[in-house]
């Protein structure tokens, strides 16, 4: 596909994601709430921006990384490279699958989970804000960071299910039971913060990589299924979100609480 | 383009280079160290990077002085006007708007009526999988706008986040065990579909306005939470429909 033809198509679906909202605010705006907006023009031309840069970001992304990060995928779990030494002495058929001949699949889906997840543009968004909100007491940088860190663990952990078959149900009934206790012990101004970081990671950059690993693995490894073992993966990376943030809280506060008692003996 | 304005976009673009930096070495180091392969299409994947990087800085410079004071001053007005009628109103359409059109989830839906064609769950008429598909969407769009009206309630009551969604999760995974089991990757998938780039920063932009200009309300407590129900209660809607459909 010519570059101009891939440029017309993606600001073309751009848009038509974005019409619809775009009407129902004008509409509200015009209608019922008939209040001007402050600088018009310059709401205006954000909306521009966002949808110019939107369409260059994803175009981008088809051109540079999708492709190449989906290659490396199927190629990272392909049994031609995980048992390269085996094919080297000439076995090429493999008959168990054990879980540490897949060491490069966890260190990739960590990396390119955590990678993927700093660079998710809605998630930029929500350290914005949550910074600003928060008066700096919560960093976007900070909150960026435990995200991006829990995808990273969670897709890691995920692939290993994939890998030894492990029931998915299991894992997630655990990882809730986690939240569970956490969302009652954590600091409670971080709470909503973590649940919306769930479903934030799951955008534009992660799935469709993500997807790729998944599948990848899925299909070279006899007994999993695609369809059920590609889905797993996105189903962990939006569950470990939530505890990393709410672990960064807790981490921060038994900080400062360790800090205030070292100040409390220094005085006596 | 004046210089002061080429200087806030400059920020916003070296931002953007650090924020796609750790993708580049991760893709470079296991191409060139792990798969010990050269980078292919070399020049086409820098032009490539190129326009992610510039639509980064452009996408946050227009959340900055587009998308955020539009959410928030729409708040704020509906705060003063106080009718709750026109607020959910507002927030059902904005849900159900973001995610109807949806690329992604005109996508899924597509692959789901594929599915549930192979299954002999519906005939594998082009009509049958249409329908189905269709009703996939509608379901999905209608799920978010009611996310975003109990998000929205919620923070006008200022109910307490966590019941809803520890309360959502069980529900989620008592249907997961009622469910056909070839909708419940699509229901999981949807979760993540319908919170998408342009929902989300209007969608925070909106609870936060709302939770910091009602009296008595936390903008920390009470201002997020919206989107975990946008990725919560379309799981439901999908299973439920996955169960109606057979």
């Amino acid at each position: 596909m010519s570059m101009l033809q891939l440029f017309t198509d993606t600001i073309f679906s751009t848009m038509r994601d974005v019409l619809p909202i775009a009407a129902v605010l004008l509409g509200f705006q015009l209608l019922v709430l008939r209040q001007r907006v402050a600088n018009p023009w310059r709401v205006m031309r954000g909306f521009i921006y966002v949808l110019l840069g939107l369409s260059l970001f994803l175009m981008g992304l088809q051109k540079a990384i999708f492709p190449l990060g989906e290659l490396m995928a199927s190629q990272l779990t392909n049994p031609e490279f995980v048992y390269k030494d085996l094919y080297a002495q000439g076995i090429t058929a493999v008959q168990t699958v054990r879980w540490d001949d897949y060491l490069w699949v966890y260190a990739f889906a960590f990396a390119i989970g955590l990678a993927t997840t700093l660079a998710e543009p809605s998630l930029i968004a929500v350290g914005m804000k949550a910074e600003q909100v928060s008066g700096g007491g919560v960093s976007a940088w900070g909150l960026r960071l435990a995200v991006s860190l829990g995808v990273a663990i969670g897709v890691s952990i995920g692939c290993y299910r994939i890998v030894t078959g492990t029931d998915l149900w299991l894992y997630i009934i655990v990882a809730y039971i986690i939240v569970i206790i956490q969302t009652f012990r954590a600091p409670s101004m971080i709470i909503p913060l973590a649940y919306d970081s769930g479903g934030v990671t799951t955008s534009t950059v992660t799935v469709p990589l993500l997807a790729a690993l998944g599948l990848g693995l899925a299909a070279t490894i006899p007994g999993r299924s695609p369809m059920i073992d590609g889905f797993g993966l996105i189903a962990f990376a939006s569950v470990f979100p939530i505890m990393s943030v709410m672990g960064y809280a807790q981490i921060t506060v038994w900080l400062e609480k360790r800090e205030q008692r070292r100040e409390g003996k220094d005085a006596l | 383009m004046s210089i002061p304005a080429a200087l806030k976009l400059f920020r916003p673009l070296l931002e953007a280079l650090r924020d796609l930096t750790p993708i580049i070495l991760v893709i470079v180091f296991f191409q060139l160290f792990v798969l010990k392969q050269p980078i292919p299409n070399l020049a086409e994947m820098l032009a490539g990077l190129l326009f992610v990087l510039f639509g980064l800085a452009l996408f946050v410079r227009g959340l900055e002085i587009g998308l955020f004071p539009m959410g928030e001053s729409m708040a704020h007005a509906f705060a003063r006007k106080g009718n709750v009628f026109w607020l959910l109103l507002f927030a059902f359409l904005l849900g159900f708007g973001t995610t109807v059109a949806e690329p992604a989830l005109i996508a899924v839906a597509g692959k789901a009526a594929e599915i549930a064609a192979l299954d002999g769950v519906i005939d594998t008429t082009e009509q049958a999988m249409d329908e189905y598909a269709f009703g996939l969407r509608m379901t999905v769009a209608f799920s978010v706008g009611t996310a975003i009206v109990l998000g929205v309630l919620r923070i006008l009551v200022g109910w307490p986040l966590h019941f809803f969604i520890i309360g959502g999760y069980l529900i989620v995974v008592m249907l997961t065990y009622f469910a056909p089991h070839e909708i419940i990757g699509i229901a999981y998938d949807s979760g993540g579909v319908t919170t998408s780039t342009i929902t989300v920063p209007l969608v925070t932009a909106l609870g936060v306005g709302l939770a910091t200009s009602i009296k008595g309300r936390n903008p920390m407590m009470d201002g997020f939470g919206l989107i975990a129900f946008a990725s919560l209660v379309p799981m439901i809607f999908v299973m439920i429909y996955g169960m109606l459909t057979v």
